[in-house]
């Protein structure tokens, strides 16, 4: 009957299923199916392929995309995927494992999970975080709703409008349809000191959709006053550098981390990341492993206050998040044990001199100007084009670069990772230098 | 498995490093000046060291600017580089990769035994479907799509395949999991009356043995919920659902078949019923493996729904996710579809890489035999175990059924069940849900577990059953052969020990 390398059932297994059932054909077990609901005739798809074909099929199609340098970031950035890690994620007893709701047979998800959240509040100086989240637009969608939870009637979140493009797209979808006023600003500490009667949360980026690192210099401390929660959406890997969320006083922080050395895949899987103060650790979303000890005092790890989630709440739950991005969250957790506290500012240091390097090396041509001159950044920053963008874009398309994304201001932004040579560099800037623009 | 106890953090030594990086091509090192750093961009926040053994000025091409030196506790106020010190575990590349080892060999895996899991489809994971997934791993999400045309075929053949396995029209790829799905499929299912200028339907009915995360959805939608009860039988009861249609209802959300692994029959009654209201119909695509190649959701009369490609189309569940969960639509929502932006770029791609290879692999003449063995296997353990196990609902079920704990408990409980067949190398089943009955055990099988599998379970669960008559006390403290033994989940919640403190 079946004739596929999936399917362990002989004809004979078949047979003797349907015996111990007391039916006489497979059709019989869809009896309770009325008659006109039950497809008739063939499926359109292709017919069963093989595995070399399979592999072939993809082949021919990857063929058709375009490898570029990358020298975009914008929520996803080209960083170097040490060996080690799709070794361990692709063991299976990780890879195939189910959620670890049985914590007996589940010690190795678990461990690494309490890993991730110990390295996600030590990079972002909060006190708890979870388990993951889908990623970092839905991470920062799920602290706007947080703020709402955590301030009860307040209904207002302010976010900034530096905040990446496709993070207000989400939080402004999330916002529509759960009710939250949603404002977005380009001054926060202007909208908060207007004293919006009823603020829940303001949201601002750690760093910018220009890649300036911003100062919040006394905005928790107003928006305390104002009776709301600060949320800081943050570059994980740059976090090793720049000032954390918690030395701004932030109480949630939101990332994606993508840039802990996960593939750019066409922008997913990734994984999104949410910590908070104490506080607040009841009305975080999303799974929790803790530590407690089995009957003979083993160190054990359990998944814990799951009086928040949906299979006990239903619809009071925190969030309807039932999941999390748990084979990225070990990703990310071997990536950072790999690294240390040293690889990651070593790490911080390359982007720092490519960036720079680029930025001075930009400016040279005359084809630009710096519209943020004297502010910090790290990887990423946009100049404003003093030449035709279509043009530029293409001549860099045309010569294996992907650079200059345009924001909605008219600016390009450029970003340089470690992986990114002076050689790669230095072709990218003589490319624009001898294009006619 | 064995146990073992450490922590990455515990492996941590000052000094050992287990990373790889190239040196700075530009000869530039942290704290050094270059000379004219008078005019450099960016330099009045920069913490400079004051390290003496960087004097040397290095040939730098990056003249103008430094990198900043980013030592601890060195940098000014008002600054925007971090003061705390950076608190990483300080490990070798080989330590690294012994204490993943070691933790995984406290893990079960699809590939390591069986997962009769009720409601969570684990079937096997083919791995030509992982290797395919690296030759797209360069590309960023905002290239322009002519250097993308291998993607979009993908995405176009996926949207073709689902629609044409479910009857819906088209399909967004944006939803990362099927709690995602559901939550992106109601905002399509409000943006459809707002669209209409109908304002009111507020209001979405979910049954009683409905999924949690289905109430937990419609309410982050900012939906109420309304629930319709099931007949004894297990099905939606059409005459309580009667009285609650009417113009604030938004629509039904339904799981077909359902928690309980039965078919709803009066499906077509329903969906006329929900229409004439003016609600649309929502299909909770948890349970589609049974109908995949028999039934089309379109079909049945679902106006939205959304798939799990983790279920359904094989991808791993990777202790969690990622998972990926495109929603369909019939034609009347298509121009509705890009309206809600859930995630951040195209939704989970390499999944969805997964399930195309799948979808290749199986073809037409397999893909419709994935759900009748799925069935048949599910039918075999019910017909086997009703013996020693309480059946509540005797009728053929699809790809799952409930048991309500053991026939003769003797005080043993489904907990206790669940637990002890961790010892004879099998995972615990879904319990205590659907919550219709108070011990039930959710058993799903899949179209990959072979005869003598399921074979072996069945005699195991028969064990059980003895067990619980001769030695309850014994299953009271299972599972005994795992690493650790039950934990203690109080203290876990009432002292939450959340991560790592060193001591």
């Amino acid at each position: 009957m079946s004739n596929f390398s999936y399917f362990p059932h002989t004809k004979e297994d078949i047979r003797t299923m349907l015996e111990r059932i007391g039916v006489q054909s497979m059709d019989e077990l869809y009896s309770d199916v009325p008659a006109e609901f039950v497809h008739k005739g063939e499926y359109d798809l292709p017919s069963a392929k093989s595995e070399e074909e399979v592999r072939a099929w993809f082949k021919d199609l990857a063929a058709k995309d375009t490898e570029l340098k990358v020298f975009v970031g914008a929520g996803a950035y080209d960083h170097y995927t040490p060996s080690v890690i799709p070794y361990i994620t692709s063991r299976s007893e990780f890879l195939t494992a189910y959620t670890p709701y049985q914590c007996e047979i589940s010690q190795g998800t678990l461990r690494y999970i309490f890993e991730w959240q110990t390295m996600i509040c030590n990079l972002t100086g909060m006190d708890v975080a979870n388990a993951s989240m889908y990623d970092g637009p839905t991470a920062a969608a799920e602290a706007m709703r947080m703020c709402v939870a955590c301030t009860r009637k307040r209904n207002t979140v302010v976010a900034s409008d530096r905040l990446l493009p496709n993070v207000l797209a989400v939080l402004r979808t999330y916002a529509k349809y759960s009710g939250i006023n949603l404002v977005v600003t380009d001054d926060v500490y202007e909208a908060v000191g207007e004293g919006t009667l009823d603020l829940a949360g303001v949201i601002v980026p750690s760093i910018n959709r220009f890649g300036i690192i911003e100062s919040h210099l006394g905005l928790a401390d107003m928006v305390h006053e104002a009776g709301g929660l600060l949320v800081e959406y943050c570059d994980p890997s740059a976090l090793a550098v720049v000032k954390s969320p918690a030395e701004w006083g932030a109480d949630i922080a939101v990332g994606d981390g993508q840039s802990l050395g996960i593939p750019l895949c066409y922008g997913g899987p990734y994984v999104g990341f949410m910590a908070c103060r104490n506080e607040w650790m009841r009305k975080l979303p999303g799974r929790i492993v803790g530590q407690t000890a089995d009957a003979e005092g083993r160190r054990a790890f359990v998944l814990t206050l799951q009086a928040r989630e949906q299979h006990i709440r239903r619809e009071k739950a925190t969030s309807n998040i039932c999941s999390n991005e748990s084979l990225l969250a070990l990703w990310c957790t071997v990536y950072l044990s790999l690294m240390g506290p040293e690889g990651m500012r070593k790490l911080n240091e390359l982007c720092y001199a490519g960036s720079h390097y680029l930025h001075d090396a930009l400016l040279a041509t005359g084809k630009f100007e710096d519209p943020f001159e004297g502010r910090e950044f790290l990887k990423e920053f946009a100049l404003k084009p003093l030449c035709d963008v279509k043009k530029l874009q293409q001549a860099l398309l045309d010569a294996g670069f992907f650079a200059a994304l345009q924001t909605e201001e008219g600016y390009v932004t450029f970003c340089v990772t470690e992986r990114r040579t002076k050689e790669e560099i230095d072709n990218l800037v003589n490319v624009i230098k001898e294009a006619a623009l | 498995m064995k146990y073992y106890d450490k922590l990455i953090f515990e492996l941590s030594k000052p000094g050992r490093i287990g990373y790889s990086l190239p040196s700075c091509l530009l000869g530039c090192q942290p704290g050094r000046e270059s000379e004219d750093s008078s005019n450099f961009a960016g330099s009045q926040n920069s913490p400079i060291s004051s390290d003496p053994t960087t004097d040397v000025v290095p040939p730098l091409p990056c003249r103008g600017w430094h990198v900043p030196a980013w030592a601890a506790a060195s940098t000014s106020a008002g600054s925007v580089w971090r003061e705390a010190p950076l608190d990483l575990p300080e490990v070798s590349e080989p330590d690294v990769v012994r204490h993943y080892t070691n933790l995984s060999q406290m893990n079960f895996g699809v590939d390591t035994g069986f997962y009769p899991l009720g409601s969570c489809t684990m079937k096997y994971n083919p791995k030509i479907n992982e290797e395919i997934v690296g030759q797209f791993n360069g590309i960023h999400p905002l290239q322009p799509k002519e250097t993308t045309k291998g993607i979009q075929a993908v995405y176009d053949f996926m949207d073709k395949a689902l629609a044409e396995i479910t009857g819906m029209k088209h399909f967004t790829f944006l939803p990362c999991a099927g709690a995602h799905g559901e939550l992106t499929g109601l905002m399509l299912m409000r943006e459809y009356h707002m669209s209409r200028g109908d304002l009111a339907r507020t209001k979405v009915i979910v049954p009683d043995s409905a999924h949690g995360t289905n109430p937990a959805s419609a309410a982050v939608c900012g939906l109420d919920i309304v629930v319709v009860k099931s007949k004894e039988n297990g099905l939606v009861d059409v005459e309580d659902l009667k009285p609650l249609l009417g113009p604030d209802i938004a629509g039904i959300m339904m799981t077909n078949p359902n928690t309980l692994g039965l078919f709803e029959r009066d499906i077509k009654e329903i969906a006329e019923l929900v229409h004439e209201c003016g609600g649309l119909l929502y299909y909770d695509g948890a349970n589609m493996n049974p109908l995949m190649g028999v039934v089309r959701p379109g079909d049945m009369g679902f106006d939205i729904m959304h798939l799990n490609l983790h279920k359904t189309f094989s991808t791993p569940h990777g202790g969690g996710g990622p998972g990926s969960g495109p929603v369909g639509v019939a034609d009347k929502l298509v121009p509705l579809l890009d309206i809600p932006r859930t995630s951040g770029f195209h939704g989970n791609f390499g999944i969805i890489l997964r399930a195309c290879a799948y979808i290749l692999a199986l073809g037409r003449e397999n893909l419709k035999m994935a759900g009748p063995l799925a069935t048949l296997s599910a039918n075999y353990i019910k017909e086997s175990l009703k013996d020693c196990y309480k059946l509540p609902i005797p009728t053929v079920c699809k790809h799952e059924f409930v048991f309500d704990g053991l026939a003769e408990p003797n005080g043993v409980s489904t907990l206790d069940v669940a637990k002890r067949l961790l010892d004879y190398g099998f995972h615990a089943p879904t319990i205590y849900f659907p919550l219709l009955f108070h011990q039930a055990i959710m058993i799903e099988p899949t179209e990959t577990e072979s005869l003598e599998t399921i074979d072996a379970f069945i005699e195991v669960m028969r064990v059980i059953a003895r067990e619980a008559a001769e030695d309850s006390e014994m299953l009271h403290t299972a599972p005994h052969n795992t690493p650790i033994g039950r934990p203690d989940e109080t203290t876990a919640a009432r002292q939450p020990v959340l991560k790592y403190i060193r001591s």
